[in-house]
């Protein structure tokens, strides 16, 4: 039995808008339970409240109830052992692949020398060798979360959040990214918590795929992913997990359909 | 023959701006020499050159060139120095700025020529007067330039930062300052265009060197000629000087990957 790394109880967030005028129910009542070395997949549409407990997780926003608890201990704020990797990079554009990498090992007083050793070895880990010298600008977008994910790495996180870091990137170099972070999932034994609005990416990924839906942000369901890896997109398995979360988002057409020319 | 024509119009193009001199040189001439104006009241271009050569025989144009450009360097980095970390902390912290932003905003319509009077009652004479005047000068571009740099940093690079557990004093060495850095560079490059124009007019009113004074001096002798050698010298250095702070803050736009100004693409 793998143990608890995350424990979401009873969380719930509003946001007043229109100057204070009106509530925003992002989340409601959320209870799920991840487990340590797990890869899990938050999945929904836009607006469903995804980053909104991604950010809650990552300390970064207070819950309006309810609490989250990483190894036992309640989340109040962000903290170096749990890191995120956002959609949009956030490198820092002044800094090159090497410093980029090397941030957090700054920030934790390292000493030099090891600072270096250790971010050439996980710059090498993305597959990122020879580029130790450029800026980020000169950089493609998978090359740029690569070293976004080096940079996590570095520190040796205990869990990983994502908030569709593949998000902007073209459908090849996002499958390639997917093989790579599953890769270095399993060589890492990381927690990872990935956010996604993309099917067939929280299937390739996930161990258990939490389905979200909005207005109020609600857990639906949570779907067990039983494929062995590395996960063949086109086997039949694969594909009747799709069709089950399809069905989960009303997306299959129930009706047959008739044509009228 | 199209890619003959098009070689032909690009090779016009570049030398466009040196055939706007020598039409603007050739009509001066020729009214100049058609006598319409006494030449003491409008000197010929050859006068002119003639002029700046006696200027620069006499040591006179080396002297007030150096007293003017060390009194606009001497101002402008003393309110460097004053008005970047003060752009900064007011951009970081917004009850700060609201604070300070009506001071700022009637200091600032405040033509800084009209801190003169004041600036030779406190300071007396010499070169002080002068570096206080370019100091106002040079504060109020620099420091809005600080405080917008600051705002358009990318939060969520601080959030990264932060996640990785950056303090306050991280977040501002290894963030604030190298985010804002390229849009502070834009500041410094106006400030420093408006200081070298406002030199001119300060040197004008209380100095006895510069060549502001330089033009008044030779005004005072009616020595035209002078005058426009000073107004042309001083329209060519602000050039130089701009030029030489844009070629720095593209430098550093480039290392930064910033290609406009708006932040991080
Ligand atoms: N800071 C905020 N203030 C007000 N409303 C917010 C804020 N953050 C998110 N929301 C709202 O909460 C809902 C969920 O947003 P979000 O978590 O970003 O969704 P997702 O990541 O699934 O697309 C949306 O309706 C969004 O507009
Ligand atoms: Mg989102």
């Amino acid at each position: 039995m793998s143990r608890n790394k995350i424990v979401i109880e009873n969380v719930s967030k509003h946001f007043t808008v229109n100057n204070g005028n009106q509530r925003l129910y992002a989340l409601d009542t959320i209870n799920l339970t991840i487990n340590e070395g797990e890869f899990f997949c938050l999945l929904g549409p836009s607006g469903c409240g995804k980053s909104t407990l991604l950010n809650i997780l990552a300390g970064f926003l207070k819950p309006t109830e309810g609490r989250v608890l990483i190894d036992g201990e309640e989340v109040t704020a962000p903290n170096p052992k749990y890191v995120t990797i956002f959609q949009e990079y956030t490198l820092f554009p002044w800094r090159t692949v090497l410093g980029n990498v090397k941030f957090g090992l700054e920030i934790g007083g390292m000493a030099k020398q090891q600072q270096n050793e250790i971010a050439s070895s996980f710059i090498k880990l993305v597959q990122l060798q020879g580029f130790e010298d450029r800026h980020p600008f000169e950089l493609s977008g998978g090359m740029k979360q690569r070293v976004a994910i080096a940079r996590t790495l570095a520190v040796d996180p205990e869990i990983i959040f994502m908030d569709e870091p593949f998000g902007s990137l073209d459908a090849i170099t996002r499958m390639e990214m997917e093989e790579e972070i599953t890769r270095i999932w399993q060589e890492e034994n990381k927690t990872i918590v990935f956010v996604t609005h993309d099917i067939e990416e929280a299937i390739y990924l996930a161990d258990r795929i939490a389905i979200m839906s909005h207005q109020p942000g609600r857990i639906d369901n949570v779907i067990r992913v039983n494929l062995g890896r590395p996960k063949d997109r086109t086997s039949d398995d694969f594909l009747s997990i799709r069709d089950k979360i399809y069905d989960e988002f009303k997306l299959k057409t129930r009706k047959p359909f008739v044509y009228q020319i | 023959m199209m890619e003959e024509a098009r070689s032909r119009r690009t090779m016009l193009g570049r030398f466009s701006p040196f055939f706007v001199f020598l039409l603007l040189l050739a009509i001066w001439q020729i009214i100049a020499a058609s006598g319409l104006f006494l030449p003491l009241l409008f000197p010929s271009p050859v006068a002119v050159v003639r002029a700046t050569v006696e200027l620069w025989e006499k040591g006179i144009l080396v002297r007030d060139i150096t007293a003017s450009l060390s009194r606009v360097f001497s101002g402008f980095i003393l309110a460097a120095v004053f008005a970047i970390p003060l752009g900064l902390l007011l951009g970081w912290y917004a009850r700060l700025k609201h604070a300070f932003d009506p001071l700022v905003q009637i200091l600032r319509p405040i033509s800084p020529i009209a801190w003169i009077p004041l600036a030779i009652l406190w300071f007396g004479i010499g070169n002080r007067p002068a570096i206080f005047i370019i100091f106002i000068t040079s504060l109020f571009p620099i420091l809005l330039a600080s405080i917008s740099a600051v705002k358009n940093i990318d939060q969520l690079i601080i959030k990264s930062a932060v996640n990785f557990g950056a303090g306050g004093g991280d977040i501002l060495r290894k963030i604030v300052i190298p985010a804002s850095f390229p849009y502070v560079m834009v500041g410094l490059r106006i400030a420093l265009g408006i200081a070298w124009v406002i030199i001119v007019a300060a040197e004008m009113v209380g100095m006895r060197s510069g060549l502001g004074f330089m033009i008044l001096d030779a005004r005072n002798f009616l020595r035209t000629d002078m005058v426009v050698a000073g107004m042309i010298i001083i329209g060519i250095i602000g050039l130089i000087l701009d030029r030489i702070m844009l070629f720095f803050e593209k430098s550093i736009r480039i290392r930064w990957g910033y290609r406009d100004l708006k932040g991080e693409r």
